[in-house]
């Protein structure tokens, strides 16, 4: 019998490895862990007020991890969302003479074009993702400060609502954010656009062979990442009823990315976790906010999340390893 | 062109120690016994080749001896010294130098910083003492009768010279052992002859070279000994002068037919003439490799494509369905023209290719069977993008079913499948697009033979219900027992067609063997 | 018995290349210093008092304090690999060395530096030996350092002061020949660069790494300490640069670099490193800093004083350089391609 070592292989039993089971579920346990702690150690935590605030304060960052973990399963990444959340804020307050809803689109659609370049550029010269969004995460904030200027107050009634507004109770905020979680986790899940994004991060040479559409596919991954970064902006900005371009989404591309990497997907791109996503940006938001809540100071946070980031990938690349 | 005045010495020196001896190599990877029990001599100042084809063993016994994979059996001898390597730098430093099909140096740098790359000479305060470099390497470079300005930059030099280059770092290392790993594959003919004579000059100074090229011709030119592997075992090894071409490849390609049985294939009797012709190429070319290659296949009828390594079989397949570049060439599906170059043009016109390297460019590693399955017919099992589980499910239940797919379900991940099922389950994919034209490259190639029976099997069947099939295999056996005709390709040009009652065996093998010269 | 040299089979000739993709070559290589070159030229007559020595050795100090950290990235990408923490180790650098400038002159420096290296280490040690990708790991690097920045500044609250008597002022206020002494550390750090890029076993490893890195260990070369030294130098690098801004703004301010790494990066890619490893140049990165500050010193000039409109401009022109330098390498690939009419076919691997 011929056989190549390279591709026989014996079927394997379904049963996981211990590292595995981790890389793949840790973030719950550790979620569910650290509820738990908070639950003993810090007061007024299962208030209602806290939970609400905790989640408020995950919504734009996980908005903008969605879009991240979509462009990270083609094994791309964007670290523009930082200045594309600056460059909505900037925009909106010079529309909203024509009304709440008009102003946030366009302040979305901007995020959009700027996806829509990066991804051109990506998919149509064969630009590195790193290099066409750090085009953008550099110019963009620079552009955003130019357009915006300084702080500018945005009085706004209708932005006040979406911003601090609730319905039943649940913030908007929240609610655009589970809403746009649902949408992405179909997305994934159960459109072919989904099978398309993780076959392409997967092996893209097969993904062609398949006859799959690459630079359309591509192009729609940054555009919506663009989108959703915009639309974060937004919400920030309307919560704050302010919009400073100098440090609206300073770092959120880092916050995106260790969201999405802890949360169980890949830089190597192929499988996307949504809502492993949504766990690292409650993990990491709960961190934080233990960390503060015990008057633990600024620096000691940073780098306690540092840590965690590099136990997290840690623990997956170990697994994929194997 | 065999020049045998520039062949070594006839006979082999007297009992000197052999430069590399290894006795009772045997080697699995997860249960596959991939080496048995391998015996292997080099001697001092010869020039020694290790000849098999795909899945024979080359690779694995070459890595075996140079410390990248380490034998659950047998022993290894330097130079009548018992020696064990854990790693590539060990055999390395042991005086076991290997040169890759890849040219791995660093093109940026001149000729000498990359022959002394990592050992190079130093001068005050540790810095790289660069004329002595250069000196250096002027010398080892005009020892070897390469005349080359050792401070130009490599990667402005021709890929034949790089080459070499390569080969004269291995030396430097004062190396006893060379290994050549398929160093002529991109080379022209003119660089072909200059790494010859540098091969020649290492072999004059005692050297034992290890030399693996598919390109046979080549053999006999350079080659002193030789060593032919199959299915992981030594079935013959000598002076390279007292074999000729046919008995060579015979030992090579033959098989034992006690042992393996017959394949699945079916004797059909099928009058093809009066079916219609499905699919039709017309001087397809791509320069360098492939020449005007015409391939015509009518429904029902499999016409297998023969050629040793290096052929182009994989690169008309290729062709055909959009996947390579080509300069010239004209493809008709059932009489409509299809546009080259286009993957999805192919897919649509009904033509379907399962690639040969199914871990490159066939399975996503990450998903699961089921989207492995239909990740050729998305548009077909959604709507409006979104996926319809219901008509997803029934067929891939079906097609697992029909193929004897062993998953635990079907969402299971592929990556834990066997080779057998995996390659079904590609199979499967490209079922589903409903072609009217499959391409098989290599279809039974790395599966167990429980599987390899199934496939063969299936693929009869296929051409029963008047699929149009053009097939690639290793196996003579297996592709004389499959096809109804058989294009046997050479350097990227058809050099012979074998009809009806011409497809046996022994015609085969004389026009692998034969066909005109380079 | 006649043996062939290559001159007979016509090999030795070093220039094979055709003349396209020669202009093509020369042009990614060096495109970066053409367009500076012109660059200046033209507002050596839009603006009169551009080409004064005082302006332009303005620009050179002003580089002189991104060039440091600019340096040490390339040896990183060289490798294929990214160092994210720049940034913050360089805001650390300065802070560390306002603190100890305080016990003299002496602690200023090096304090900065050992500490940084330090950081460099543990990093490239991650890199080495964990299959953990550089960009993860000098991303966490980025926020670790941040938070020990916060952490020796009471939170960010502490900014120390440089006394106005120490001689660590003289480090960056010092000048020589019309140069201040940080341009005299550049050209002093980039020759060193030079030197060990191309006479150094430790640059080609390097090159190795970045270009072949399965084959690199095959080699024999020593991947696992080549990596460790180059994420140590580039802490050094960063950290030397902190303590320079240090001593120019007389402070240790804890805002500053936040961003930085992002703008070194772009430096990188301007002078024509390839940021997949494997090939680049030292001076290239020099030549990329200085671009980006006669850029800046222009937006200045034309009046627009904003700095924003610097970081849209280094946007755009990053975005031009990246596009140019992928045309170029098409161009040059074609090139190759049909000189050689075609890879010939090469067999998988048995």
């Amino acid at each position: 019998m011929k056989a190549s070592p390279t591709t026989a292989s014996v079927p394997v039993k379904r049963s996981m490895s211990v590292r595995a089971w981790i890389a793949n579920y840790g973030v719950y346990v550790a979620l569910a862990l650290l509820v738990v702690i908070n639950a003993i150690i810090t007061p007024h935590f299962l208030t209602v007020a806290n939970l609400r605030l905790q989640l408020i304060q995950t919504a734009p960052v996980l908005i903008v991890a969605l879009g991240m973990a979509m462009v990270i399963g083609t094994k791309g990444i964007d670290l523009s969302v930082g200045s594309v959340m600056a460059l909505s804020a900037a925009i909106m307050p010079l529309y909203i003479g024509y009304g709440t809803v008009p102003a946030i689109l366009v302040g979305i659609a901007a995020g959009g074009l700027s996806g829509l370049m990066i991804g051109a550029l990506v998919s149509y010269f064969g630009i590195q993702p790193i290099v066409a969004t750090l085009a953008v995460l550099i110019g963009g904030r620079g552009l955003a400060n130019v357009i915006g200027g300084e702080i500018k107050n945005l009085s706004d009634p209708g932005l006040a609502v979406l911003g601090s507004g609730s319905l039943l109770g649940i913030p908007y905020s929240v609610l655009s954010a589970v809403i746009l979680v649902l949408v992405a986790a179909f997305l994934m899940r159960r459109t072919t656009f989904g099978v398309m994004v993780e076959a392409i991060g997967g092996n893209k040479k097969a993904a062609e062979l398949a006859g799959i559409r690459i630079k359309s596919v591509l192009v729609s991954v940054y555009v919506l990442s663009g989108l959703l970064a915009a639309f974060a902006g937004v919400l920030v900005a309307a919560r704050s009823s302010a919009s400073d371009p100098r440090t609206l989404g300073l770092l959120m591309e880092l916050s995106a990315i260790a969201a999405v990497v802890i949360g169980g997907t890949s830089l190597a791109g192929g499988k996307v976790r949504i809502l492993g996503t949504v766990g690292g940006a409650l993990l990491m938001q709960l961190i934080v906010s233990t960390l503060v809540s015990h008057n633990i100071p600024d620096s000691v946070s940073q780098m306690v999340q540092a840590i965690v980031i590099v136990v997290a990938v840690a623990l997956q690349v170990g697994r994929r390893k194997a | 062109m065999t020049d045998t005045s520039q062949q070594g010495p006839a006979q082999p020196h007297e009992e000197a120690a052999l430069a590399l001896a290894a006795r009772g190599l045997n080697k699995s990877f997860s249960g596959v016994h991939v080496l048995h029990d391998v015996d292997f001599s080099l001697r001092p100042g010869t020039i020694h080749t290790v000849v098999g084809e795909n899945g024979a063993g080359k690779s694995t016994l070459i890595k075996s001896l140079t410390g990248v994979y380490q034998t659950e059996t047998g022993c290894i001898e330097l130079a009548g010294s018992e020696v064990r390597f854990n790693h590539p730098s060990q055999a390395q430093d042991a005086g076991i130098s290997t040169v890759y099909q890849e040219v791995n140096l660093v093109p940026l740098l001149s000729v000498a910083r990359n022959i002394f790359l990592g050992r190079e000479p130093r001068g005050r305060l540790g810095l790289i003492d660069v004329r002595a470099l250069n000196r250096k390497a002027a010398e080892v470079v005009q020892d070897l009768g390469i005349d080359v300005d050792v401070t130009a930059e490599l990667g402005a030099l021709g890929l034949g010279v790089q080459q070499m280059i390569a080969l004269a770092r291995a030396v430097t290392t004062e190396a006893r052992v060379v290994i050549m790993d398929e160093p002529t594959s991109s080379l022209e003919r003119r660089e072909v002859e200059v790494l010859f004579s540098v091969a020649r000059r290492l072999r004059d100074q005692g050297v034992g070279i290890v030399f693996i090229s598919h390109r046979l011709d080549e053999l006999w030119e350079l080659c002193d000994e030789v060593t032919i592997l199959r299915d992981g075992r030594v079935v013959h090894t000598g002076p390279m002068h007292e074999l000729d071409r046919r008995s060579l490849i015979s030992a090579m390609l033959g098989r034992d037919i006690t042992e393996h049985g017959v394949t699945s294939f079916t004797d059909t009797d099928v009058s093809e003439t009066t079916a219609e012709v499905v699919l039709e190429a017309k001087d397809l070319s791509a320069p360098g490799r492939l020449q005007s290659v015409d391939v015509s296949v009518r429904a029902g009828e499999i016409v297998g494509l023969a050629g040793l390594l290096g052929s182009g079989r994989s690169e008309t397949v290729k062709a055909i369905y959009g996947g390579l570049d080509t300069s010239s060439g004209q493809i008709t599906v059932k009489g409509g023209p299809v546009r080259r170059g286009s993957v999805p043009a192919a897919l649509r016109a009904g033509i379907a290719l399962l690639s040969e390297d199914r871990k490159a460019e066939g399975i996503v590693p990450e998903l699961s069977v089921r989207d492995n399955i239909i990740l050729g017919i998305l548009p077909r099992v959604s709507n409006a993008g979104v996926l319809s589980n219901r008509r997803i499910d029934e067929l891939v239940d079906r097609w697992i079913h029909r193929l004897g797919i062993k998953v635990s379900s079907s969402r299971q991940l592929i990556s834990e499948l066997s080779g057998g099922n995996q390659q079904k389950v590609l199979i499967a994919r490209w079922l589903c697009t409903e072609p009217s034209v499959f391409l098989l490259d290599e279809p039974t190639r790395g599966i167990d033979v429980g599987a390899k029976q199934e496939v063969q099997a299936l693929i009869d069947e296929l051409a029963e219900k008047g699929m149009a099939v053009v097939l690639i295999s290793s196996e003579t056996e297996e592709l004389v027992a499959g096809s109804d005709s058989i294009l046997v390709l050479r350097d990227g040009e058809v050099s012979e067609i074998l009809t009806d009652d011409q497809v046996d065996n022994s015609r085969l093998l004389s026009a692998l063997v034969d066909g005109g010269q380079r | 018995m006649s043996t062939t040299s290559t001159t007979e089979a016509g090999l030795a000739d070093a220039g094979r290349r055709t003349r396209v993709e020669k202009l093509a070559r020369l042009t990614q290589r060096n495109g970066a210093l053409v367009i500076l070159l012109c660059l200046i030229v033209v507002s050596a007559f839009a603006f009169p008092t551009f080409a004064s020595a005082g302006n332009l050795s303005q620009i050179a100090l002003q580089a002189a304090f991104l060039a440091p950290l600019a340096l040490g990235l390339t040896f990183v990408i060289f490798t294929g690999g990214i160092d994210l923490s720049v940034g913050s180790v360089f805001a650390l650098g300065g802070v560390l060395a306002a603190w100890a400038s305080q016990y003299g002159f002496l602690a200023a420096l090096l304090v900065p530096l050992i500490v940084c290296t330090f950081i460099g280490l543990v990093q490239g040690a991650i890199v080495a030996f964990t299959s953990i990708p550089s960009f993860i790991v000098t991303l966490a690097g980025l926020l670790f350092a941040r938070g020990l920045l916060l952490a020796l500044t009471e939170e960010g609250s502490e900014t120390y002061k440089v006394p106005a008597d120490s001689a660590f002022l003289e480090l960056s206020r010092g000048s020589f020949l019309g140069l201040g002494f940080p341009v005299w550390i550049v050209i002093v750090l980039f020759a060193i660069g030079v030197l060990v890029l191309h006479r150094t076993s430790y640059g080609s490893t390097l090159l190795a790494i970045g270009g072949q890195p399965d084959a690199a260990r095959l080699m024999g070369l020593p991947v696992l300490r080549s990596t460790l030294i180059v994420f140590a130098v580039s802490g050094t690098m960063a950290g030397l640069a902190g303590a320079l801004t240090a001593s120019y703004t007389a402070s240790g301010v804890t805002t500053l670099g936040v961003g930085l790494e992002l703008t070194a990066i772009a430096a990188v890619v301007l002078g024509g490193t390839l940021l997949t490893g494997g090939a680049g140049t030292v001076v290239g990165s020099l030549v990329g800093v200085v671009l980006l500050q006669v850029v800046a010193n222009l937006i200045n000039r034309m009046g627009l004083t904003n700095s924003n409109w610097q970081a849209v401009v280094n946007g755009a022109v990053l975005l031009v350089v990246a596009v140019a330098q992928v045309l170029l390498s098409r161009v040059q690939a074609q090139e190759r391609q049909r000189r050689r009419g075609g890879e010939a076919d090469a067999p998988k691997p048995t």
